[in-house]
């Protein structure tokens, strides 16, 4: 170990009011760079994941539903038209999943990367949003991505198909930011992969109403759409690509849950983090 | 601001029922060298963590750097760097990404960091292993690294929870070189270990703990002279005879110390109260004289050896 040069010394070269205001963001930028080490993995899913729904369940499942279906298709309209919204939205919340969760077990309990931050001016709230911002890129790199899949593959038909990119990272966002708190909260990662995520995640996944309307599920089922974000996002998204038919009163339900849970989330997130780090 | 950068009264921390840290207090000075020496669950990293202003006390008065880190944690922290027990750095990144983005955590400039992750890869000599993830590093350059991400924000506190452990004997010596240095330059240190020649090397002052509490305060050779004498006698008969031999030996000194493998005799000259052991006809196998260390101060006030 050889000597350093002249030293000015932290009173003059750390400003920690710069650290309060951008502090979230300094957390993103180490995440991402994190990110990037993955880059062919996370392009190789985002598109994989479209193009073997497609196939399988899109021309598979759907040519068949649309034969059998007539004219009349699902919702009135083709089956892939009827499914694409859920698809991506459920691709969405996949990636937001995976760059919330993962980091936020790293971040406490794998590498402990969190404590190393907090040992910096960074607060805890901060290092939460810091992974959140993260977990947005990706959720909204994979829900582009998985929508140009979609696009090459001519599944589009309605030229307001785009809107549900947006539907699917708000569904990306509230459900990251809610995992990210529990994945925080629970402080035996063992738990998180083995009861949520198979008696929550999958459950939630399987009774949205992303293969046909909810309103087909016996209604003792239907809760569990409703309480999911996914079916919210995916009436929402329906609505906005083909016009499906909604009230108004739902439409606004659909937006003010998905935002509720967002934020929710993000007030978990923070004080969990908090909490844990001040231990 | 006042002269003490660190001021604890009844400090305290309680895990549930637990108590890690019971009602210390002390006062670490500008410029000096502090150190907390304690055996395994002392409290010491338990402690190190409060005054980090990142774990929250259960009671007591703290003030860092004249702030309460339960009001200004960022603030506080912004001017400490930090070395903590286990290494934890950000295993995917590279080296020269490790020392980048902690000193973004601080806010500092990215045409600061270049010319500053330069001088630290020279200084933990980590300039080959540059762009290796950290993944691939051994314990010892890990540790390196450690400390030298501590050193990017140019911290008023440096803050080292057992620094050496890891490092080899060359490692080591070259770290407490530059830490006397880094104190030089006005950098007040803060370390815990239970190293013995490491707290002797280092500390201009230091508490002894145990069980959470401290128990006995001052240099190092101000406590030798405090709670032990001048010199040692090590004696082994075998780990069998060595109790039976210790009543016997008890006449010939003061104070006598009982070890599973050797007898510790206290005396102010060593090589006479050899001289005693042979004439009273005892044989021990092997003999040692040596001068009172921080391990007798500390085997003296809890009846323990530091590392059992
Ligand atoms: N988060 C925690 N929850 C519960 N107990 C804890 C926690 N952290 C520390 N302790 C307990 O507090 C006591 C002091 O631990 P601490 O890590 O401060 O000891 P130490 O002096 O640093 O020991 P070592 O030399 O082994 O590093 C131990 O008994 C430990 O089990
Ligand atoms: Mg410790």
């Amino acid at each position: 170990m050889s000597s350093l040069q002249t030293r000015q010394g932290s009173l003059k070269i750390v400003d920690a009011a710069r650290v309060a205001a951008r502090g979230a963001l300094f957390v993103t930028e180490a995440r991402l760079r994190a990110m990037v080490k993955w880059l062919w993995l996370i392009i190789s899913i985002a598109i994989a994941n479209p193009v073997l729904y497609l196939i399988s369940i899109g021309l598979g499942l759907g040519s068949y539903i649309d034969q059998n279906t007539g004219a009349m298709g699902v919702d009135g309209v083709s089956y892939l038209t009827f499914l694409a919204p859920a698809l991506l939205a459920t691709a969405a919340i996949q990636g937001a999943m995976d760059e919330s969760v993962y980091p936020t077990l790293e971040g406490f309990k794998w590498n402990k990367t969190f404590f190393s931050m907090n040992a910096t001016p960074l607060s805890g709230n901060q290092i939460a949003m810091g992974v959140f911002y993260n977990s947005l890129i990706r959720t909204i790199f994979t829900a582009v991505l998985y929508w140009l899949v979609m696009l090459t593959f001519g599944v589009l038909d309605s030229p307001r198909a785009w809107f549900a990119i947006f539907t699917a990272i708000m569904a990306g966002a509230a459900f990251g930011a809610l995992m990210q708190a529990l994945a925080g909260f629970l402080e035996n990662e063992n738990v998180f992969f083995t009861i949520v995520e198979r008696f929550i995640i999958m459950p939630l996944f399987l009774f949205s109403g992303t293969f046909y309307p909810l309103t087909n599920m016996p209604i003792f089922l239907q809760w569990i759409g409703w309480i999911s974000p996914l079916w919210h996002a995916t009436e929402l998204g329906r609505w906005l690509t083909y016009g499906s038919e909604i009230s108004t009163p739902m439409l606004f339900l659909h937006f003010i849950f998905l935002n509720s849970i967002l934020i929710i989330g993000l007030i978990a997130s923070r004080r969990i983090f908090t909490k844990r780090l001040g231990k | 601001m006042s002269k003490s950068l660190i001021h604890a009264r009844g400090l305290t921390k309680k895990f549930g029922d637990f108590t890690a840290v019971n009602g210390i207090d002390f006062d670490v000075i500008k410029g000096e060298s502090f150190g907390l020496l304690g055996p395994n669950g002392a409290g010491k990293s338990t402690a190190m963590r409060m005054i980090g202003a990142t774990s929250q006390r259960t009671s007591g008065d703290l003030t860092i750097l004249d702030k309460d880190p339960d009001k200004f944690g960022p603030q506080i922290r912004a001017h400490l760097g930090v070395v903590p027990q286990q290494d934890n750095l950000d295993t995917q990144l590279s080296v020269v990404e490790n020392l980048y983005i902690y000193g973004r955590y601080f806010g500092l400039s990215r045409k600061f960091l270049k010319g500053k992750i330069e001088e630290l890869l020279s200084f933990a000599q980590l300039e080959e292993k540059r762009n290796a993830k950290v993944e691939s590093l051994s314990g010892g350059m890990k540790r390196r690294l450690t400390i030298a991400r501590a050193l990017v924000s140019e911290p008023e506190i440096l803050m080292l929870d057992e620094p050496t452990t890891g490092l080899d004997p060359q490692a080591r010596h070259i770290l407490w070189d530059r830490l006397f240095r880094l104190k030089e330059d006005g950098v007040t240190l803060l370390i815990t270990t239970h190293f013995m020649d490491e707290a002797e090397q280092l500390c201009d002052r230091l508490v002894v703990m145990d069980k959470g509490a401290i128990m006995a305060e001052g240099s190092p050779a101000q406590l030798i002279k405090d709670y032990s004498m001048k010199e040692v006698l090590e004696l082994r008969f075998g780990s069998e005879r060595n109790a039976h031999m210790a009543d016997d030996l008890r006449q010939l000194c003061d104070r006598i110390e009982e070890l599973p493998d050797r007898i510790l005799m206290y005396t102010e000259d060593g090589e006479e109260l050899l001289e005693r052991v042979y004439k009273k006809g005892f044989h021990p196998k092997t003999s040692l004289v040596r001068r009172s260390s921080l391990e007798d101060v500390f085997l003296r006030l809890t009846g323990r050896t530091l590392i059992d």
